[in-house]
């Protein structure tokens, strides 16, 4: 067991190069000329200001020289320097990281803490009124545009009834909380910052449910599914006869066996979340990695496009990874295998 | 396929009292359809919610009032009437006509983008699971890494370095769902060729590509071509995405991604926004709706609980 453990760690290294790779040729060899993208039509038109352009940018050497300079910069902690903030990326990216962290654990919080319950409740009463109720908001959940969701809670909630406050991440005029994690919530919790905590706190709900609602559904959904499946197994049958309760065998012999699987679909769609982030944070104006990852992108920012596809996809990585040792961790016959 | 059934209807002739065998045959598969039908109305639903967007989009020169183009700026932002059932938008146009008009660029978009996955991926995963260990081995490591990418960031990267254009967001499209279809079709390949009759055709002296392409694909297919089906709500939901985004096809066009997009500069006017997302979520959510009608029914262990 520890050994698969351990190989799946080795894996990432390579993975994460390959990586590098992908995003490196997807960003440089493109049609599209990032000198255009970043100067403006005058200089275009002097041949100079275009020469030093490549030159600073290093877009003058060839692709296998600029890769491995990359690479060789990526050891030392260097992600380069974007061209549209002109700061270095891993100081844009280490600003921007908390605000998206913050609403990706809001969202997953959330989409755990009532997809689990709702998909349990689902698969107990199958064919029950309560059933179809949860299926139906769950299939909405996953069907539902998230941008489009993100509009119409706040103009629901923002702009007609006037419930909770509109784009940002705090109330104009609110000075940020002292700086520890970045993320606001927290950050005013430990400061005994109140005015500032409730502020974060009414500032992210929107934009947390919205994000919540993609997982929610795909919690739910798939808790039911993998309960339905563990509820017509034999041992639920032998545990019923044995006269157990009825709260005993959902509790204690079906809903662990159902998690399992569950874990995996989790980590998995932890993906899905991240993908949110770029659409939510773009309509809710929410400073964190999915705009920047947007922004980047239309105006061809390599250097930003590389940090920020890199940082997304380690973050991925790794939450797959912690899932698998989750599974073990919660399917003791993988545990006895070590 | 003809051949097995005549097989089975050989073996099972002593048993079976008159019938004749086409007549059997034939009612078997419509009552098992239609059975399968009425245990899921849902599946109906789905169905005909989707029939009817192929036929609104099919028919959108017909039934819709006004052009999908058609500007009138005096008639800017008014809010939906019976001239306009769904309002207009900040040009004037009628985003009724303009919804019917999106169905012919969504709709084609999410067929289209899974068939071409299907069958990159398909192709890739056939060579991984048929051919030697190293190519699998190659193969699947480059797949991982694509996978590793959450979609939309490398999709919104890939659209926005081809630059604009509706055939550019199908090919980032395509480069963001070929892994999946790649792993599934792998995994399908790796189970059929166990099989008896695979060897059966190797001892009868065929070449191994006759043997991936006549004897194991057949026997893939169906499964990875239901796979593809619950794909396409995905599909057009991330279309959509990306059309919000600015990167589908430039302006004019009417995108329902990019129409919802119209509706963030126009606040007040809910229903610029309101409709376009409207007929994405019905759209989606039918596929959603036949696809898991299709998973309960294909899923022999769930199908054991009902």
């Amino acid at each position: 067991m520890q050994g698969i453990v351990v190989r799946r760690i080795l894996w990432m290294l390579p993975l994460m190069v390959g990586m590098t790779l992908i995003a490196f040729v997807v960003s440089h060899s493109v049609p599209a000329d990032p000198v255009a993208a970043h100067l403006g039509q005058r200089s275009m038109e002097d041949p100079a200001i275009v020469a030093a352009f490549r030159a600073q940018w290093g877009l003058d050497k060839p692709l296998p020289e600029q890769y491995f300079a990359y690479l060789r910069n990526l050891t030392q902690g260097n992600l380069g320097i974007s061209i549209r903030t002109h700061m270095a990326v891993a100081e844009d990216l280490g600003r921007y990281l908390p605000a998206s962290a913050e609403l990706a654990i809001t969202a997953t919080v959330v989409g755990i803490a009532v997809g689990i319950p709702f998909g349990v409740a689902s698969a107990v009463r199958r064919n029950h009124w309560l059933d179809h109720v949860v299926r139906a908001v769950s299939l909405l959940g996953v069907s539902s545009p998230v941008f489009w969701l993100g509009l119409i809670a706040m103009y629901v909630f923002y702009f007609r009834l006037g419930w909770l406050p509109g784009p940002g991440r705090l109330d104009v005029g609110m000075a940020e909380p002292r700086h520890i994690t970045g993320m606001y919530t927290f950050d005013s919790m430990f400061t005994a910052n109140w005015p500032a905590l409730v502020s974060s706190l009414r500032h992210l709900a929107l934009p947390g449910l919205v994000l919540a609602s993609v997982y929610l559904g795909l919690v739910t959904r798939m808790t039911r599914s993998t309960m339905l499946e563990v509820l017509a197994s034999d041992y639920v049958r032998t545990a019923r006869g044995k006269g157990l309760t009825e709260r005993v065998v959902i509790y204690r012999h079906a809903l662990r066996n159902a998690l399992i699987p569950t874990i995996t679909v989790l980590g998995l769609a932890f993906g899905d979340i991240l993908a949110g982030t770029v659409l939510t944070e773009t309509i809710f104006s929410w400073p964190g990695i999915g705009r920047y990852a947007y922004q980047s992108a239309v105006t061809l920012d390599f250097p930003a496009i590389m940090g920020v596809s890199l940082l997304i996809a380690f973050v991925f990585i790794t939450v797959n990874l912690l899932t698998d040792l989750a599974y073990v961790f919660f399917d003791p016959r993988l545990r006895r295998a070590s | 396929m003809a051949v097995s059934e005549t097989t089975l209807d050989a073996q099972a002739a002593p048993l079976r009292v008159q019938p004749p065998a086409a007549l059997a045959t034939h009612r078997t598969l419509a009552t098992s359809v239609l059975r399968f039908l009425r245990r899921n109305p849902l599946v109906v639903v789905g169905a005909a919610v989707v029939l009817l967007w192929m036929f609104l989009a099919a028919a959108a020169p017909l039934v819709a009032p006004y052009g999908p183009l058609a500007q009138k700026i005096v008639d800017r932002l008014q809010g939906p009437s019976l001239t306009h059932l769904f309002g207009t938008d900040p040009l004037g146009r009628d985003i009724f006509s303009r919804v019917l008009y999106g169905g012919r660029i969504s709709l084609p978009v999410g067929f289209g983008v899974v068939a071409v996955s299907l069958l990159l991926g398909g192709s890739i995963g056939a060579v991984a699971g048929f051919g030697p260990g190293w190519g699998d081995t190659a193969l699947m490591r480059l797949t991982d890494m694509v996978m590793a990418f959450p979609i939309i960031i490398l999709a919104m990267t890939i659209a926005a370095a081809l630059g604009p254009g509706l055939d550019h967001t199908m090919i980032a499209l395509v480069a963001v769902s070929w892994p999946r279809y790649a792993r599934v079709t792998r995994g399908l390949v790796l189970s059929v060729k166990q099989n008896e009759y695979v060897h059966a055709s190797r001892a009868l002296g065929a070449s191994e590509p006759r043997i991936l392409a006549r004897v194991v694909l057949p026997n893939c297919l169906a499964p990875a071509v239901v796979m593809a089906t619950l794909d396409l709500g995905n599909t057009i939901l991330t279309f959509s995405g990306l059309s919000f985004l600015g990167l589908g096809s430039p302006p004019p066009a009417p995108e329902w991604g990019a129409m919802v997009a119209d509706g963030t500069k126009s606040f007040d006017q809910w229903w610029v926004s309101a409709f376009p997302g409207l007929a994405i979520l019905s759209l989606v959510m039918a596929f959603n709706f036949i696809g898991d009608g299709v998973r309960d029914a294909l899923d022999p262990r769930l199908r054991r609980g009902v």
